[in-house]
Formats: C-alpha cells, sequence, structure tokens
C-alpha cells in the first residue's frame, strides 16, 4: 500500500500531502522535511526509486512539480509510477492543463480527485472515465458560480 | 486575483491564498495569517449566526493555514456542522476537514460518526462515497468501532453502487489493517472472494486488495480466491488491447488489476489443481512471451505499465519456486533489463535477481550475469543503483566465485560512496569468512579491508579476524607474518594497529625466528605506532608488550623501560596508568611460570552468530538486504540447504569446507554422525551457508525452542510454514522415552520424509538413543508420529540434533533443530530436612564441585513461577531450608545407567538488582556445570 503522497515545487514548497497511515503532525513534519531534501539532491539522470527507512519512495518530476509516493517493499515501483501518471491526467482533464498553480488556488479539489483515485492507499478506481465521471458528478451538485458571488468575499 | 479557481469557487479563499503567496517574507506570511486566524476566530464567535457557504469557506482557509504548517485548534465544530449541511460542495469539505485534522475529542467523535452513519444510511451514493472515504481517511479505532461491522453488509449488498461497493471495500482494509479484530470474519467474506467475478472491473481491483490482506492473514477462508483469481487474470492477459475499454492502460489491458491479482497469488502456494496450475503456468509464459514483443507504443507509460505486470509475474514466479523452465526464462528476461537504456529497469532487474538468487533452479543463471553485475558497480551513476548491483553480487555469491565477488567488491570500496561503505565492508567480511576456504585469503582480505577503508571497519569486523585466527591454529603463523608485514606502512589504520597490537601479543612467536622480525623488531614496530594512537588503543599495546614480557624473555628490560617511563606511570589516563603499574609489577616479581600461566594463549572463542552479520542486519534494518537475508533465512528455516544449487553442494562435500568446520558445523558433513554444533548457538552466516549437504545447520530460534523444554517435557518445537514438530516425553530414573509428532501443514505430500536423530560421538557414548523409521510419505494434513528410547548411560552435555529431510513440491528441504534431551530429566526429586541439605551442602564444598552463575533475570521475577520452574527442572523444592525466605533451594539425584550423582541446588533472587545467583553443588564437576548452564537460562 502507498503510505503517503507528497507533491511539492522545486524550491521545496509542499503543495500536497496525503496520509494514509496515522502519524503525529510533528512526524509529518519531519517526514516531509527529509523526504524533500532527499528528493531534490537526486540528479536528474538516476533512478525513480529511493530506498528510505523500510519504505521505498518512487517520485517523479512533472513541469516544476514532484510527486512522490512512498510505497512498502513489495509494491510495484513501476506501477506506482503510473499512478503518479494516472492522477496527473486525472488533474490535467478536470482542470484542462493543469499546472501548479491550479493545485494551489483548487487544493481542495486536487484533494477529492485524489480520494476518487485511491482510498487507504490503494488504487480504487483506474479508468479515467470513470474517475473524472465521479468527480464531475458531484461537481454538478454544486451550486452556481453565481450565487456564491452574490455573498460577501470575508 | 489569478482566475484559477473552478467550479464553486469560494473567491475569498482565493484572495487569501493571493495575499499569502504575496508575502514577501515569512514573517509577513505569519501576520498575515494570525490577521486571517483572528477574523475567522471572531466570525466563529460573533452573536451573528454564519450561513452555510461562510463556514465553508472559513473552514477551507483554516484548512489550508493547517496545509501550511501551522496549528489550529479551533474550526472543528464548524467543521462538523458542515457535515449535516444538505449541500454536497460544504458537506465535501467539512468531511475534507475532518480528515485531515484528526482531532481525538471524544464529543466531536460521536458527533462526526453520527453524522457518517446518516449518511451512510442515506442510500445517496455519492454521500456514502463521502462517508465512507472519511472513515478510511482517519482510520482510527473509533471508527472502527462504530463501523466495522456495517461496512461488510455494505459490501456485498446486492442493490449497492459499484462505486460505493468499491470505496467500502477499500474503506474496510483500512479498518482491518488498523484494528483487525475488531473487523468481524463472518458470512460476507465468502461473498467478498465472489467479487473477482464481478463484471465492474473497478469493483474487481478495490476488492483484490482487500482480499489479498485478508488472505494473507486467513490463508484458509480465502482459499478459493486462488481459482478465482487465476481464471481472471487469465481472461486478462489473453484479452486483446482494446476489450477491457477504459481499463487499457496505454495498449496495456487492466495493469493495476493484473498486478494485485499476481500479488494476491502470492499469498499462496501454487495450485494444486493440475487446471488451474496450468491456466496459471500459461499466464505467466503470456506475459513473458509479450516482454519479447515490439512495444505498442513509444510512451514510456506504455513500458512502464507492461513491464510492472512483468515484474509482478517474476515475482510470483520466485515466490511459487516450482517451475525451472519459468524460473530460468525470468532470469533471462531480467538479464536483458540489466543492459536496458533505463534506469529503473536496471535497478529493478538487479533487485529482482537478487531473489532469484536464492532459488536453487535459477541460482546458476543468476551467476552468468556476473560480469554485467560488476561492470554495474563500475559504471552505474546512481548510487541507488550501485546499492542494488551489491546486493546482488552478495546474493549470487557462492564458493566458485567468491574469490572474484569479493576481489570486485573490495575494488569498488576504493571509490564507493560514503554512504554505503560501512555496509559493503560488513558484506565482504561476511562472504570472505563463509567461503574462506584458505583462510590466508580471509586474512589477507581483512587486512585489505582495513587499509581500505579502515574507517569503515567496525569493531565487530576486527574483533572476528582475531577470533577466527585464535580458533585456527592452521593460519596464526601467517596472520603474525602478514599483520606483521603491513604494520610496516609508513602510515597505516589504527584498527591495523590494534589487529596487528593482538594477533603479534598471541602469536609473535611463530614469526620471531625470523631475524628480519625478531622480537625486538616487533616490538618497535608496534611500539612506533604507540604515540598516535587513541587511548583503547594504546591500552591494547601495553597488554601485548606485556604478553611480549612473557614471550620473549630476552626484551623483557626493554619492555620495561617502556613501561617504567613518565608517559606510562604517570599517564594523565587512568586505565593507561593502571595498566603500566600493574604490567610493570607483574612483570618484576612474577617467576616465569606464573607470567607463562596468567598470560596463557587466549582459549578458543566459543562459537556464536557472527556479530558482523547481526551488524549488518542492525544497520540496514528490514530494508532491501536484509530483505534477502530475511527470505534467505526464512527460506533455511523452512528449506535449509535447498538455497544452493546441488552441483555447489556436490563439490562441498568432496572437500569438506574449513569454513564448516570453523562454524562448529563438524568436518564430516556426510556422516550421521557428523558431531552437533559444539556450543549452544549456531552461527547465522552459516545457517545459510552450503556446507551442510547431510544435515542442515540449526534452524533459527532453535535454541529458544530448546530452552523452554528443559523444565517441561511437552510442546511445540519447531514450526514453520510447512512442518510442525510436537514433543511428549516421559522420563523415570535413567529411562526416558519421547513422541515426536511431525505434522504437514501444507496440502501437500511431503515425500521422502527422513527425520534422523545425530548424536556427537561423543554423546553416542553417554546416550543410547534409538528411534524406529517412519512412513516416507506424509500426505497434507497429516501428522505421523516417532518414538524415541531414551537411556541415560552417564553424565553428558551436548544435546541430540534432529535433523529432517523431506521433498515438498519441487524442493529439498533439510532442517535441524535441537533435540531437548537434556542431563536434568534424568532427576529424582530427594526431599530433606534444612540440617540434612547444609550438611551434605558443606560436604561438597570442594571447589571442584561447586558452580556457580550469577545472571540477569530474563523474565519478571515471580517466586511461584520461579517455583514451578526448579519442580519442572527435576529438583525437590525444599521448602523452609534456607534462612532467607526469598532463597530457593532444591536437592535431588541425577540418574544414570553408571552412576548416581546427588545434586544440590540454591537460587539467590536479589529483585532490587534484577539478578540471580545459582549455585550448584554436586560430586561431579561436569554436572554442577551442566545443570548450573541449563538453569541459568530459564529465568
Amino acid at each position: 500500500m502507498i503510505h503517503f503522497i507528497l507533491l511539492f515545487s522545486r524550491q521545496g514548497k509542499l503543495r500536497l500531502q496525503k496520509w494514509y497511515t496515522t502519524l503525529p503532525d510533528k512526524e509529518k513534519k519531519k517526514i516531509v522535511r527529509e523526504i524533500v531534501q532527499i528528493i531534490l539532491s537526486r540528479n536528474q539522470k538516476t533512478s525513480s526509486f529511493v530506498d528510505w527507512k523500510d519504505l521505498k519512495l518512487v517520485y517523479k518530476r512533472y513541469a516544476s512539480l514532484y510527486f512522490c509516493c512512498a510505497i512498502e517493499d513489495q509494491d510495484n515501483e513501476l506501477l506506482t509510477l503510473e499512478i503518479v501518471h494516472r492522477y496527473v491526467e486525472l488533474l490535467d482533464r478536470y482542470f484542462g492543463n493543469v499546472c501548479e498553480l491550479d493545485i494551489i488556488f483548487n487544493f481542495e479539489k486536487a484533494y477529492f480527485i485524489l480520494d476518487e483515485f485511491i482510498i487507504g492507499g490503494e488504487v480504487q478506481e483506474t479508468s479515467k472515465r470513470s474517475a473524472v465521471k465521479a468527480i464531475e458528478d458531484s461537481d454538478m451538485l454544486q451550486e452556481t458560480v453565481e450565487e456564491y458571488m452574490n455573498k460577501p468575499a470575508f | 486575483m489569478p482566475a484559477v479557481s473552478k467550479g464553486d469557487g469560494m473567491r475569498g479563499l482565493a484572495v487569501f491564498i493571493s495575499d499569502i503567496r504575496n508575502c514577501k517574507s515569512k514573517e509577513a506570511e505569519i501576520k498575515r495569517i494570525n490577521k486571517e486566524l483572528a477574523n475567522i476566530r471572531s466570525k466563529f464567535k460573533g452573536d451573528k449566526a454564519l450561513d452555510g457557504y461562510s463556514k465553508k469557506k472559513y473552514v477551507c482557509k483554516l484548512l489550508f493555514i493547517f496545509l501550511l504548517g501551522h496549528d489550529i485548534d479551533f474550526g472543528h465544530m464548524e467543521a462538523v456542522n458542515l457535515l449535516s449541511s444538505n449541500r454536497y460542495t460544504e458537506k465535501q469539505i467539512g468531511y475534507l476537514f475532518i480528515s485531515v485534522l484528526v482531532n481525538s475529542n471524544s464529543e466531536l467523535i460521536r458527533l462526526i460518526n453520527n453524522a457518517i452513519k446518516n449518511d451512510l444510511a442515506s442510500r445517496n451514493p455519492t454521500f456514502m462515497g463521502l462517508a465512507l472515504h472519511c472513515i478510511a481517511n482517519v482510520g482510527s479505532r473509533e471508527m472502527a468501532e462504530a463501523f466495522a461491522g456495517e461496512i461488510p453488509k455494505i459490501l456485498v449488498a446486492g442493490d449497492t453502487m459499484d462505486s460505493v461497493k468499491q470505496s467500502a471495500a477499500l474503506c474496510l482494509l483500512r479498518l482491518y489493517r488498523t484494528s483487525p479484530d475488531l473487523v468481524p470474519m463472518g458470512d460476507w467474506t465468502s461473498r467478498v472472494v465472489h467479487l473477482l467475478n464481478d463484471q465492474h472491473l473497478g469493483v474487481v481491483t478495490a476488492a483484490t486488495s482487500l482480499i489479498t490482506t485478508l488472505a494473507q492473514k486467513n490463508p484458509e477462508e480465502f482459499k478459493t480466491s486462488v481459482s478465482l483469481a487465476v481464471s481472471r487474470l487469465s481472461r486478462i492477459v489473453t484479452s486483446a488491447s482494446t476489450d477491457l475499454q477504459d481499463y487499457t492502460y496505454y495498449f496495456v489491458p487492466a495493469p493495476w488489476l493484473s498486478v494485485k491479482l499476481l500479488r494476491l497469488l502470492q499469498c499462496y502456494p501454487p495450485p494444486e489443481d493440475p487446471a488451474v496450475r496450468g491456466r496459471l503456468t500459461e499466464c505467466l509464459e503470456t506475459i513473458l512471451n509479450k516482454a519479447q514483443e515490439p512495444p505498442k507504443s513509444k510512451k514510456v507509460q506504455h513500458s512502464n505499465a507492461k513491464n510492472a505486470v512483468l515484474f509482478e509475474a517474476i515475482s510470483l514466479i520466485i515466490h511459487h519456486d516450482s517451475e525451472p523452465n519459468l524460473l530460468v526464462r525470468a532470469c533471462n528476461q531480467l538479464g536483458q533489463f540489466l543492459q536496458h537504456r533505463e534506469t529503473n529497469l536496471r535497478y529493478l532487474a538487479l533487485e529482482s535477481m537478487c531473489t532469484l538468487a536464492s532459488s536453487e533452479f535459477s541460482h546458476e543463471a543468476v551467476k552468468t550475469h556476473i560480469e554485467t553485475v560488476i561492470n554495474a558497480l563500475k559504471t552505474e551513476r546512481d548510487v541507488s543503483v550501485r546499492q542494488r548491483a551489491v546486493d546482488l553480487l552478495y546474493a549470487m555469491c557462492d564458493r566458485s566465485n567468491a574469490q572474484q565477488i569479493v576481489a570486485e567488491m573490495l575494488n569498488y570500496l576504493e571509490t564507493a560512496d560514503y554512504s554505503i561503505r560501512e555496509e559493503i565492508v560488513l558484506k565482504v567480511a561476511i562472504l570472505a569468512e563463509k567461503y574462506a576456504v584458505d583462510y590466508t585469503w580471509y586474512v589477507d582480505t581483512i587486512l585489505n579491508l582495513i587499509r581500505i577503508a579502515g574507517d569503515y571497519v567496525s569493531e565487530e569486523v576486527w574483533y572476528r579476524v582475531i577470533q577466527i585466527v585464535i580458533n585456527r591454529d592452521d593460519v596464526q603463523g601467517y596472520a603474525a607474518k602478514t599483520v606483521f608485514e603491513a604494520l610496516q606502512a609508513p602510515a597505516c589504520h589504527e584498527n591495523l594497529v590494534k589487529v596487528g597490537g593482538y594477533i603479534l601479543g598471541e602469536f609473535g612467536n611463530l614469526i620471531a625466528g625470523d631475524p628480519r622480525s625478531s622480537p625486538l623488531i616487533q616490538f618497535n614496530l608496534l611500539h612506533s605506532k604507540f604515540h598516535l594512537c587513541s587511548v583503547p588503543t594504546r591500552a591494547l599495546l601495553l597488554s601485548t608488550y606485556i604478553k611480549f614480557v612473557n614471550l620473549f624473555p630476552e626484551i623483557k628490560t626493554t619492555i620495561q623501560d617502556v613501561l617504567r617511563s613518565d608517559s606510562q606511570l604517570k599517564n594523565a589516563d587512568v586505565e593507561l596508568q593502571q595498566r603500566a603499574v600493574e604490567y610493570l609489577r607483574l612483570s618484576t616479581i612474577a617467576s616465569t611460570d606464573i607470567l607463562a600461566t596468567v598470560l596463557e594463549e587466549m582459549p578458543p572463542f566459543p562459537e556464536r552468530e557472527s556479530s558482523i552479520l547481526a551488524k549488518l542486519k542492525k544497520k540496514k534494518g528490514p530494508g532491501t538486504v536484509t530483505d534477502l537475508e530475511e527470505i534467505k533465512k526464512e527460506r533455511s528455516s523452512d528449506m535449509n540447504g535447498s538455497a544452493e544449487p546441488a552441483s555447489v553442494n556436490a563439490s562441498a562435500v568432496s572437500t569438506p569446507s574449513p569454513s564448516a568446520d570453523l562454524l562448529g558445523l563438524g568436518a564430516a558433513p556426510l556422516a550421521n554422525s557428523a558431531p552437533p554444533p559444539s556450543s549452544s548457538g549456531s552461527l547465522l552466516v552459516d545457517v545459510f551457508s552450503d556446507s551442510a549437504s547431510a544435515v542442515a545447520p540449526l534452524a533459527p530460534g532453535s535454541d529458544d525452542n530448546f530452552a523452554r523444554f528443559v523444565c517441561k517435557n511437552n510442546g511445540v518445537l519447531f514450526e514453520n510454514q510447512l512442518l510442525q514438530i510436537g514433543l511428549k516425553s516421559e522420563f523415570r530414573q535413567n529411562l526416558g522415552r519421547m513422541f515426536i509428532f511431525y505434522g504437514n501443514k501444507t496440502s501437500t505430500q511431503f515425500l521422502n520424509f527422513t527425520p534422523t536423530v545425530i548424536c556427537s560421538d561423543d554423546l553416542q557414548s553417554s546416550l543410547n538413543l534409538q528411534t524406529k523409521p517412519v512412513d516416507p510419505t506424509v500426505d497434507g494434513g497429516a501428522q505421523v508420529q516417532q518414538v524415541v528410547n531414551i537411556e541415560c548411560v552417564s553424565d553428558f552435555m551436548e544435546a541430540p540434533i534432529l535433523n529432517i529431510q523431506f521433498r515438498y513440491g519441487g524442493t529439498f528441504q533439510n532442517l535441524s533443530v535441537k533435540l531437548p534431551i537434556t542431563l536434568n530429566k534424568f532427576f529424582q526429586p530427594t526431599e530433606m530436612s534444612s540440617q540434612d541439605f547444609f550438611q551434605r551442602w558443606k560436604q561438597l564444598s570442594n571447589p571442584k564441585q561447586e558452580v556457580q552463575n550469577i545472571f540477569k533475570a530474563k523474565h519478571p521475577m515471580d517466586a511461584e513461577i520461579t517455583k514451578a520452574k526448579i519442580i519442572g527442572f527435576g529438583s525437590a523444592l525444599l521448602e523452609e531450608v534456607d534462612p532467607n525466605p526469598a532463597n530457593f533451594v532444591g536437592a535431588g539425584i541425577i540418574h544414570t545407567k553408571t552412576t548416581q550423582i546427588g545434586c544440590l541446588l540454591r537460587l539467590e533472587p536479589n529483585l532490587q538488582a534484577q539478578m540471580y545467583r545459582l549455585t550448584l553443588r554436586t560430586s561431579k564437576e561436569a554436572v554442577s556445570q551442566r545443570l548450573c548452564e541449563l538453569l541459568s537460562e530459564q529465568f
């Protein structure tokens, strides 16, 4: 199973964190610092896998963003890379040419999309159509933008 | 404000995020955040009731602040309020907040659980999905308590929507992982297995993960999943790439599901049903064939997905370890990857080959890639890949290539990354010891290690070389000569000075005949390093000097002069000063006889687990290499000796390896009379050595089990995945009878099942054992019994070894355990009065009759348990004998055919220090010694 997923920028700014195991906040922060540092210090031509404690980090860079999953030893590394890719595709489909800013400003959407795809560290739905449909369905349930715009800003 | 928010964009949130992004400094950011927090707090506390939208927006802002890394201590109640909103987005944000900021406030949890309950009951699939996601995200015990009973029902209910089923399956998996005790097994389990047949591939994908985890813990209950998984897999791998529509990923049909199914199958041995087995073999062959086909796309996603399935298939092939053809094909495939231009594939191929190396079918095939792997070590640019190459070389090493591999590793060590140097040092040290045919090579290798990477040579490594040199007299002269030469280098590592100092101190006399290494030259050489060394090394050298006084009386005065110098006698370091003073005094007043006795050559070290290997395991944790070690260890516990190919075994038979001897395995691996390990522990390195063609080394944990039987007669002696060995025994006077029960835990027959009880020559003269052969076939699930008749002729020290060999599936199993027939079994308790006891106690006051041991308590110090153990040990427990009521005394007679030996024992616990002092007095020293050893292990 995936233990956690981190999205961070080349500058080391954390953009999204998803934990599938329960850890104290302090521990999480420590792990994030450590892993961001490890991944950013890796050269370009290296493999996408790094041993880390008793887990394995599988990471890939998309434009300015690093996507990093921590998986267990017996998990499939290559397919984890494709989990990342499928997630990027889902984001792309939803936002249209997704970029880092989309994820910053719509972080909650990025979480919702991830939840449609992965639950408890395991892949739930691999069909892009089904996953996107689930998210779009939920958007249909939303009120119109205008309705919100009439509300006070602060 | 950028127009990037989508859908229900919350303008206030977007403005806030922009503000934060525009902050020029950390201080400005904190200021902005504090302003926002104050604002939100006042809104939440305000009199005016907030509408849902505002609540949602503020909760979302809090979430954002939290994700920036700031602490949030309020807002939970507002988030919980959102859960019961009818508006989807409000509910969704509420759930997100709860999932990310889990709070243990019990009142809140009650409210959250209530909201979840309502949503689960709503029959609205979107709401149910949200609720299930939340349970899975939080995964706490409280959640499990509230919902573990409900979710299985949702999962198997006929009218549940597919998407909800998917969420429910994985939600249940999460709860099972955190609180397995709270997930009730029941009717639903069989229905879950049938989800493998579901027509919705998304449902199958989610369910397979759940089933795999459940099957790992309850293999019997989920056995039927094997054939279902095989047929599902078969349908996928034979489908055209478009058949599965949306589940085809870059022309690869359902890669996620395929990998999950292959993982599920790795929970089980190869299918028994020949049809299922044939179908699975076909699948695996198809997957291997597809690897040779030209790619359907140039995209990396295509090759990753395709190879992901391939690697998982290879894992399954290795797991089954039963189809030589598939194993060799897998090995060839990995061989191709070793030279692939994709770094990821090279990395994975090296890793996967590591496990292949331990299969008897593919070990040889793996070995053919040695040059490629060595090349990888030299040319790979990525340290993680080089690390894998080191791991693989270590795994493929055997007697035939040890010299080459060790040489290459030493070579690599000169330029290796600092991060992995110590590990390589340990590995080289282990391999050199394990495969040393010629111990001069071993000594050279270790000295090279110290020369090349002295800083990374831990104490364990140089302790070990000294242990080995001391235990093997054929290498001592060579070692002395070699360290003497190595010490000639103008700059040598301090570790070399330590090894040199120790070895010359013990064996310098062996090279003293050569005028080039006369005693004085040896001394001057060592002393020239003295001042550059740290205190512990100097202390060691001082001991060497006093040994020299004994070995070489002709340089006594020179050494005394050195010891007498102010820099020694008045050294600021108390340890050095004390040694100098004492050694000087010793050299002055002691006669040569006394010196010779005091400074006698060190006795051989008792064999035990290689401290180096223990260190490697500790260092690596459960990571890669260790994992392999574990696998090997596991394998050797259930299929000892089969890890090495037959050809190697054969060579080991013809030239009994000196290492086997050293490791206490006996030099005659062929004969059933091979002496059992001379000590209580067998060297772990040895557990996977290839020296045992007949008798496997003791299975790990065997000693613990052995110790448990000292005070009891019945129980389980050994258990692994295949076999369980139970014991039942009774003893009277000098006779005994033991029933050994062998249970086949698998559903496959064991063939050529041959248990043999082995006694060393020594033991044979003191212990008469008669066994009846057992049926060579043990059916799956069956148990066979063997009776051992025992006669104790005279007192004895060692324990017999029970060696079991059989064939299981395609593999040869060979394992050994110590049979708990111990001297104390022939005790007859003797009751006596306090007066009698102390009278006898005094009679046995000759120092040779008494053995005493002071040791730390390993178990809680409970008087009742202690009493039970002493009675179980066989002696009478004498109450009100010892003036101190906290002490325990016992008495009994050991019956042997030739004689009877009266034994008295006294155990004095010290609760405060958590220590015991155990005293044994018997008329025979060896008996006191043995009984003391056995009993000391019990507390």
